[in-house]
């Protein structure tokens, strides 16, 4: 299997066979704690800068002019979790993505329990 | 992490909530049943973390395994989604209930009395090898309890302390129902926590 595939995208179409970890030169940990739940937004979008990026990092960033999680751009893209994890860590890292906070980031404190129960009872049903 | 400030305005925030269970016990029912958008299915690839397990074949004809998991959200607040993850049954995918259940608010483990050992495997799961809260839902198929819920408790040999309801996972409200007994359990655990107690397990 050549390997030039995943290092020169666009170049010519992309054989099946290539291994999802070779998009992100085989690196399977993000810097950033990306939980499935956890949303991203592009801040200030710039198609230039879509220009320069991969194919799959091009549509990670497309996808994320509204807000959306990490598990619905795997399922949207069909790009394994792992693999967006660390291109959406790439891109925000570069300023592309903002990672939205958690409620785990909070530590659930009851506040943020409250309002979640609250929102609950408040569901139309 | 900054725990101190609520988030900016405009800037939505994410929870979650792990519906777990063995093969055929209503989790995707239940995902379905209250998320607000058709529920998702991703495919997780498993490439590392398999190694030892599953044995590819040699000529790479089958480059990864995959395993299905369904989920959907509900939009609790214009500035807060709240996400349903199902996971996967089989327990030899532990490392994804590990992924999953990382920031959860606690997870619903659903059970068939009709094949309770179905969900055994989520049980040991949630109370030996996870510190998040966990309730226990029986999934009444037909609308009705087939079995006392003492004798299920004591059938699933579940802790005293471990809240086991029933619900019907194709009605909406019944799930919603289930979400609210588990957040209230987490928020009772939560008050235990800020007491000073550590929660520990058998």
């Amino acid at each position: 299997m050549s390997q030039a595939d995943g290092d020169r995208p666009g170049m010519r179409p992309r054989s099946k066979r290539i291994r999802p970890y070779a998009l992100t030169g085989g690196r399977t940990a993000a810097r950033h704690q990306l939980l499935v739940e956890t949303l991203i937004s592009v801040p200030r979008y710039d198609p230039q800068l879509g220009e320069q990026l991969m194919p799959e990092s091009k549509a990670l960033y497309e996808r994320a002019r509204s807000q959306v999680s990490i598990a619905e751009l795997s399922s949207l893209l069909t790009i394994p979790l792992g693999v967006v994890r660390v291109l959406v860590s790439d891109l925000a890292a570069q300023g592309a993505v903002f990672i939205h906070p958690t409620a785990h980031a909070y530590h659930h404190d009851r506040p943020m329990l409250e309002r979640i129960l609250n929102g609950l009872k408040q569901l139309p049903v | 992490m900054d725990s101190s400030s609520f988030p900016s305005e405009g800037l939505t925030i994410s929870a979650k909530i792990v519906v777990a269970g063995g093969f055929g016990v209503g989790k995707t029912t239940m995902v379905s049943s209250v998320s607000e958008v058709p529920a998702l299915n991703t495919e997780a690839w498993m490439t590392e973390a398999s190694e030892g397990v599953d044995d590819l074949p040699p000529d790479g004809s089958k480059v990864t395994t995959t395993v299905a998991m369904d989920f959907g959200r509900i939009a609790l607040y214009p500035d807060l989604m709240l996400y349903l993850f199902g996971t996967p049954g089989q327990a030899r995918f532990w490392f994804l209930w590990d992924d999953l259940s990382r920031g959860a608010l606690g997870a619903i483990v659903l059970v068939d009395t009709r094949r309770l050992d179905q969900s055994f495997a989520a049980i040991n799961y949630f109370e030996n090898d996870s510190d998040l809260p966990f309730i226990v839902a029986i999934n009444l198929f037909d609308g009705e309890l087939l079995h006392n819920v003492d004798e299920v408790r004591e059938a699933l040999a579940l802790r005293p302390d471990i809240p086991l309801i029933t619900c019907d996972a194709r009605d909406k409200k019944s799930c919603v129902e289930a979400l609210q007994e588990l957040v209230s359990y987490t928020l009772s655990l939560a008050e235990v926590t800020d007491s000073g107690r550590i929660r520990s397990h058998a």
